[in-house]
């Protein structure tokens, strides 16, 4: 079993393959797959109905109690053979059905067949969870087949009904499983029928249960999307709104009914539900005239009587019930194929413009006839044999309910007897007055301009009849061996209360006597049709619920949209403030009923009197900073106030932490400073006061809260810290003596590892925000450049001098003096304008750009056992870098670092995580170090610690973030100034001063 | 003995207090500065959690009962990374939003306004052409639906 359903699997996925590979024929070789299935029942028929029931087990999630659990009793089997078979017949169908160039066959196969391997799924599973699953996939595959004519409004809104529908009674069935399963204790369906819980809990849960059957099986009053449905393509109407799918709600009836059958809210809900679908269908069937909907409302009909009869709970209408439901999947699938072949041959399905099609479509018609006297009950058909069991069932039920129901049943007969007659005069018989007309205006040309005689045009293929004609002989050849049936179906029965039944052709003569009455008034009122629809078509239906279902959408669009307007105010601040208030509520909330602040002797008032000094700079910096008006003034106070946590930092004793935080304050003033220079200087002033004081309040009320909990918290501590044994471990296992930089790159690598991906993250975001098309381009190398244009001035005042200088010195050439003074070693500076160059920056630099690399590769080595490591190494390269660019311009840093941040990054990343990996091959759990020790000849000693490898990887993606900064918010940003700058200058018009003879 | 000097406390209280009041603005540039001020306060707070002050956390400098706690340095370290490349990130988004706007300010979402502006007209947020409720026969629709049939046969 589990075979099978990996065989439809895998034909699902290969599906669109096959298609494309053989055409229309791939239908041929995807048929085998549910034949598959239909061959196994087959096989291993006997053995079921003498109660060897195939199991099969796969554990899939089985800490969660998820497990594939498969199982086939006799009703399983029943279905396998509806699902398999139909599912062969709808495929070899389809293979002629649809035109060779037809749009999305490719997609139609697989989803069909993906349908068939779901639903042999649901009828296989024995965990209720995995049937939910099962339950739902046939709801998606439904919504795709259904909408499968995806540029139809008509398709899309019938297919959006069905998946809504019957998602909402999905949803309420898994709240009964889960209800189910707790109270049962276990999710296994052969188990909670066994030992079935009782109680509120399980009445609820069999209530939700039963909601889901009703939507899923189309029961009123959720019957309108099947009858919508039929926008999807013929055979999909065969095969899962007659056949199978529509079938899932009978069945789960059908499963719980044993059990279940004698709660009153069962009785009442079932029957009642069931007898009113009966009756609706059957009623409404009277008056269609698409032969497709006919039988739309026919299954919906049939489709009630079916849940009435399995429902009931005893044995005779259970047998009864199942013998139907294998009779109407012949009957109707072989109905919906031969509506598909005359809607082929004549391009109509309107039975008002069909005439004599019969004549033409001779094996059609013998299908469509065998099938609707299935369906009407003639002797000895399988629909027969069914109903008559039924009929005897419920004659002999003395209880009111009993009564009510067989009423039911015989009303609905009679209609069945009459639509189906209908049906198969619509589309096959021969019309003199044509229906839905008068006789008067029937003759007038105008009724036969609308209603057009469609006649055959194409004559059908063999394997278009075929399938039809197999499935409806197939019903005359089961009903003429009732005991066959009746062998094969009554082990399911046998678990109801009730007299032994049977199912035989001759159930005595009272039995014969209803079944002649029926036919009669079935033919009876198919003779009246005329006046029916007349009297169907002057009063509406009082209650659409279609249009109930619409409006109610359209209600849930309008509440949505009502509770987006109320919540998404769209501001940014708002949000925040929001979030950052709720905070204040529930931290407060808690720290103010669990917690006691401690007492005033508790506290110190600094560690030491320079903790004072740093705190209060750090105050007063960022105080400033919020007041300042002007941008670049607020930034440098924010960077001071930065400095003064870094201090702190130091005093705690947290040598690392001060280091890099200074390191960052640095890199984010020149960040800011190089994305402030493009900003106005001063921030706009906004003159809402009011809000402002907000503002303030908020702030107050965050910061208040912080503050009580950084006084609750280090006493509320309960346990000893993680961290206690941390410098034993560092030491021992990780080889360090710094223990934060071994917390960083052993003990707790995996957070290094999430930090840095965050970095590569967050230099790529830069880099698309700046770079926009792509980042990828070539580097500024100084070799390049001939003009001295970079971060050019509008006006030079010191043009003149320069000029004049200039001046002496080409005469000094000329002369035959030094053409070149010197090859300069910071060549990119030349490129800046000249009014931008430094002398002491470039000085500077030429000092102090190597010494700051080698201190920065001292601190990545020496990290392990002293303050360093990657990511303050990483930052003072990062500033030289900096310092590189600031002298030299964009040309410089391209000579500085002649390599693509991305590169840097990456391949930093790949060091760290290959590392970490690496450590895999040899036994040991991902990051763990390796500690060597080796003596080489100048060195000396040396102890290598794998992490160290890490820490290089944490090294390279930090100067990739800070080159990638300074890439796309300096140099990238300079381009966009010079090309702003062309664009005012037109280019030509004036040249920037002394760019010609730069050299 | 555990608890913390109220030096620091005072200092994140008014770190994050003036973060958060930066936050709440609407130019760009003074809600990364509320961001960077916060993020030390929070900082702070992180190493106030982990006790009190002590040596260097380095073996063989700082016998281990004077050792500052290690872990939360560890965090903050990262943290203080994180800072910087959020803040340029953010800086990246209010030079393109200068690029685009001409200014760095934080707009009200466009579509959020419109949703809410047409939820007040008790309007759905958005048209559904297949939403109506217009009713429709369904006669009239399947008979607008025809599958793509194939070439069955010959012609009779």
């Amino acid at each position: 079993m589990l075979l099978l359903l990996g065989l439809h699997g895998i034909a699902a996925l290969v599906a669109p393959v096959v298609m494309r590979w053989a055409g229309r024929r791939g239908f041929w070789i995807l048929a085998l797959v549910p034949g598959s299935a239909l061959v196994w029942a087959i096989a291993n028929a006997s053995s079921i109905a003498h109660g060897r029931i195939p199991t099969s087990h796969l554990a899939w999630v089985p800490d969660v109690g998820l497990v594939v659990d498969l199982r086939v009793d006799t009703l399983s089997w029943l279905m396998v053979m509806l699902v398999g078979g139909v599912g062969a017949a709808v495929l070899v169908y389809s293979s002629v059905y649809f035109k060779s160039g037809a749009s999305g066959l490719g997609r139609f196969a697989a989803t069909l067949v993906a349908f068939a391997g779901s639903m042999l799924g649901l009828v296989t599973s024995d965990n209720l969870l995995l049937l939910y699953v099962f339950w739902e996939l046939t709801t998606v595959t439904s919504y795709l087949l259904i909408g499968h004519y995806a540029d139809r409004k008509t398709s899309r809104r019938a297919a959006m009904q069905a998946i809504i529908v019957t998602t909402a009674g999905g949803l309420a069935m898994l709240v009964g499983i889960v209800l189910l399963g707790s109270a049962a204790d276990s999710y296994r369906l052969s188990q909670v029928l066994a030992d079935p819980p009782s109680g509120a809990a399980a009445t609820t849960a069999v209530v939700l249960l039963l909601v889901g059957a009703v939507t899923k099986s189309a029961l009123v009053p959720f019957h309108f999307w099947l009858p919508a449905a039929m926008a999807a393509p013929t055979p999909v109407s065969a095969y899962l709104h007659a056949a199978a799918m529509v079938k899932a709600g009978v069945y789960l009836v059908a499963r719980f009914a044993p059990v279940y059958s004698h709660l009153t809210v069962w009785q009442v809900t079932v029957l009642g539900i069931g007898g009113a679908t009966l009756l609706v269908g059957g009623y409404r069937a009277l008056r269609q005239y698409d032969l497709k909907l006919v039988l739309a409302f026919g299954t919906v009909s049939q489709l009630g009587l079916l849940v009435m009869l399995v429902g009931h709970g005893t044995r005779e209408a259970a047998l009864a019930g199942v013998a139907l439901l294998g009779a109407h999947a012949m009957f109707k699938s072989a109905l919906f194929l031969s509506v598909g072949v005359v809607d082929a041959a004549t391009g109509t399905r309107d039975l008002r413009r069909l005439h004599r099609v019969g004549r033409a479509l001779p094996g059609t018609a013998l299908a469509a006839g065998l099938a609707a006297a299935s369906m009407a009950g003639v002797p000895p058909f399988a629909g027969y044999v069914a109903k008559e069991a039924a009929i005897e069932a419920l004659r002999h039920d003395a209880t009111w309910s009993g009564r009510v129901v067989l009423v039911a049943v015989l009303v609905g007969s009679v209609l069945t007897v009459a639509y189906g007659l209908r049906f198969w005069w619509g589309a096959f018989g021969a019309k003199r007055v044509l229906p839905g007309q008068t006789p008067a205006t029937d003759v007038g040309p105008a009724a036969a301009a609308e209603h057009p005689r469609a006649d055959v045009t194409h004559r059908p293929s063999a394997l278009l009849v075929g399938p039809a004609l197999v499935l409806a002989t197939l019903g005359l050849v089961t009903g003429l061996a009732p005991t066959l049936g009746d062998h094969l179906l009554s082990p399911y029965a046998a678990g109801l209360p009730g007299e032994g039944a049977h199912l035989v052709l001759w159930a005595g003569p009272v039995g014969a006597l209803i079944t002649a009455a029926v036919l009669a008034g079935g033919a009876w009122l198919f003779r009246q049709r005329t006046p029916v629809e007349r009297w169907q078509g002057h009063r509406p239906w009082p209650l659409d619920v279609d249009l109930v279902y619409r409006r109610s959408m359209r209600r849930l669009d309008g509440l949505a949209a009502d509770v987006t307007g109320a919540t998404q105010r769209g501001s940014l601040p708002l949000y925040l403030g929001t979030v950052l208030v709720v905070m204040v509520v529930g931290a407060g909330w808690a720290l103010a009923t669990g917690t006691a602040l401690p007492g005033l002797d508790a506290i110190r008032w600094w560690d030491s009197p320079g903790q004072a000094i740093a705190g209060a700079l750090a105050v007063v910096a960022a105080i400033l900073a919020a007041r300042s008006r002007r941008r670049l003034k607020a930034v440098v106070l924010a960077g001071i106030s930065g400095f003064g946590v870094a201090l702190l930092f130091l005093l705690h004793g947290a040598p690392d932490l001060g280091l890099t935080q200074v390191l960052v304050e640095t890199i984010t003033l020149v960040v800011f400073v190089l994305v402030l220079r493009r900003l106005p200087p001063y921030f706009s002033v906004r003159p809402l006061a009011a809000s402002r004081w907000v503002r303030m309040a908020v702030g107050l009320a965050v910061g208040l809260t912080v503050g009580v909990l950084a006084l609750v918290m280090p006493l509320a501590r309960t346990a000893s810290p993680v961290s206690v044994a941390f410098p034993a471990e560092a030491y021992e296992f990780g080889g360090g003596k710094n223990v934060v930089n071994v917390t960083l790159v052993d003990i707790r690598a995996w957070d290094t590892m999430g930090e840095i991906s965050v970095l590569l993250v967050a230099a790529t975001g830069v880099a698309s925000l700046i770079f926009l098309r792509r980042r990828s381009g070539d580097l500024d190398r100084s070799g390049a450049v001939r003009e001295r244009t970079v971060w050019r001035v509008d006006a030079d005042a010191m043009a003149p001098l320069r000029a004049s200088a200039r001046a002496r010195w080409e005469a000094s050439v000329r002369a035959g003096g030094p053409a070149r003074i010197h090859s300069e070693w910071l060549s990119g500076a030349g490129s800046l304008h000249p009014q931008r160059r430094s002398v002491i920056m470039e000085i500077a630099t030429r000092l102090l750009f190597h010494t700051m690399v080698v201190v920065a590769i001292y601190l990545l080595f020496s990290g392990h056992n002293a303050p360093g490591g990657g990511f303050v190494a990483g930052l003072v390269v990062g500033i030289a870098l900096a310092v590189r660019y600031l002298a030299g311009g964009r040309y410089e840093l391209g000579d500085a670092a002649p390599v693509h941040p991305g590169l840097l990054l990456g391949s930093g990343l790949f060091l760290s995580a290959g590392v970490g990996l690496l450590a895999l091959l040899f036994g040991q759990q991902v990051l763990e170090s390796t500690i060597v020790q080796v003596d080489l000849p100048v060195l000396g000693h040396v102890k290598l610690v794998t992490s160290l490898f890490f820490d290089i990887g944490v090294f390279g993606v930090v100067v990739g973030l800070v080159l990638d900064l300074l890439r796309s918010l300096g140099a990238e940003i300079d381009r966009h100034v010079d090309a702003e700058l062309d664009d005012r200058s037109g280019g030509d018009q004036e040249a920037p001063t002394d760019a010609a003879g730069a050299r | 003995m555990n608890a913390p000097s109220l030096a620091l406390v005072v200092v994140v209280v008014a770190l994050v207090a003036v973060g958060v009041y930066l936050l709440l603005e609407r130019s760009l540039t003074r809600v990364i500065i509320g961001l960077v001020l916060t993020g030390n306060g929070v900082n702070l707070l992180l190493l106030v959690a982990g006790g009190k002050a002590g040596g260097p956390p380095l073996t063989g400098q700082t016998p281990p009962e004077d050792m500052s706690d290690p872990l939360p340095q560890a965090m903050v370290l990262t943290a203080i990374v994180i800072t910087l490349g959020m803040t340029a990130f953010l800086l990246a988004m209010a030079y393109r939003s200068w690029q685009l706007t001409g200014h760095d300010e934080v707009q009200d979402d466009l579509e959020d306004r419109r949703v809410a502006r047409r939820a007040a007209l008790d309007r759905a947020a958005y048209e559904d052409v297949d939403a109506g409720t217009e009713p429709e026969s369904l006669d009239e629709a399947a008979a607008e639906v025809h599958d793509e049939t194939g070439d069955v046969g010959g012609r009779s």
